[in-house]
């Protein structure tokens, strides 16, 4: 038997791999740094990984089993867009106002890579069901699966693990605060004025322990800071470090408050945006899982 | 994005010159609070450095 004879089962399994690649960057654009020539990349590799799903169990019907190889020189390949990507936002956070931070940029290097990894997924399971079944179940499992994955893979927000509210913003003396939450000292009487008139202060309320030490990671913090002020806009040019957006910790009471001098005026825009910032996979800590954990919490 | 191990300070603006002392840092005399403001806010924009108020009439500046 050639691999001709799969040559329906390889096209199906290809196309709908591709279309799931399309359709992840497209529900999640916000991570995406250089819109159109990015995308580009992206989908070239995403259509060579669909391929190599498309082909892998074809090709063991056709005792092809060189071919097979290819598969694993391919992870290997896919570990290299991890590296591009993370050395590109890199590069770019240097000319950031409000920088994306080392641990937020790891995180989006990573979900780069695992999608093309889900993309040889989904391609390999349609190929394969195409081959033993009627066309439509392997497309119908194909589509299903990459909705499943789609969901699935989208991770928590801020929303899920916090109470994000609205806190007033106030100086006692020259110290800025939100609510009862400190953010940082701030000497110029009129960047004090300004702050007051215009600042918006986001207090984030951990759900319990987990959520606590969550919020309690630097890269998180700054992530939250990075995402609001692309979202909202910052008030802020090179030279003017007080503009700044800061998240501090009550480490009293493990909440944390965002500070942000936004353009955009509506206050409730920016809880909606904290809400909405992705939950770092390497910030996330599970102390309740252990017994300690559960014991230091009560 | 760089860190810095070690904050220094890099000015000092100050109407109270009894409140601070000693070496290496440059301290600017204010007459009074708003050539203090003014001084800091020039500083601060020129040199990319924060200005903080130490509330006893002495404002220094450092980098974040």
């Amino acid at each position: 038997m050639t691999m001709l004879a799969h040559r329906e089962a390889i096209a199906l399994g290809l196309v709908l791999g591709f279309l799931f690649r399309i359709y992840m960057l497209h529900i999640d654009y916000r991570q995406y740094p250089s819109y159109p020539h990015g995308v580009i990349a992206h989908l070239s590799l995403g259509f060579i990984a669909a391929f190599l799903g498309a082909v892998a169990i074809p090709a063991l019907l056709a005792k092809e089993f060189t071919a097979v190889t290819f598969l694993a020189l391919a992870a290997q390949q896919f570990r290299d867009i991890r590296d591009m990507e993370r050395k590109t936002l890199e590069k770019l956070d240097e000319s950031e106002l409000v920088p994306r931070g080392p641990d937020y940029i790891e995180g989006i290097a990573r979900v780069f890579e695992g999608r093309n990894y889900l993309v040889m997924l989904v391609a390999l399971v349609t190929s394969s069901l195409v081959t033993w079944f009627p066309s439509f179940i392997g497309l119908a499992a194909g589509v299903i699966l990459g909705f499943f994955l789609a969901h699935f893979r989208r991770g928590k927000v801020i929303k899920d693990i916090a109470v994000v509210r609205l806190g007033q913003v106030h100086f006692r003396g020259a110290n800025l605060f939100v609510d009862d939450i400190l953010i940082m000292n701030v000497g110029l009487v009129e960047s004090r004025s300004l702050m007051e008139r215009h600042g918006v202060g986001v207090v984030i309320e951990p759900k319990d322990d987990n959520a606590r030490a969550t919020l309690a990671n630097l890269g998180q913090r700054r992530a939250i800071a990075h995402e609001v002020a692309t979202l909202l806009g910052v008030r802020k040019d090179v030279a003017e470090p007080e503009f700044t957006p800061l998240c501090r910790l009550n480490t009293a009471t493990g909440r944390a408050a965002l500070f942000i001098l936004p353009v955009e005026p509506d206050k409730d825009l920016a809880v909606a945006a904290v809400g909405k910032v992705p939950v770092l996979e390497s910030a996330v800590r599970r102390p309740l899982r252990t017994l300690i954990g559960r014991k230091a919490s009560d | 994005m760089e860190f810095k191990r070690i904050k220094d300070i890099i000015a000092i603006v100050t109407t109270d010159p009894d409140t601070v002392g000693g070496g290496g840092v440059p301290i600017f005399y204010a007459a009074d609070a708003s050539e203090r403001e003014r001084i800091a806010l020039y500083l601060s924009r020129i040199l990319d450095a924060m200005v903080h108020d130490l509330e006893n009439g002495t404002y220094f500046l450092t980098h974040h």
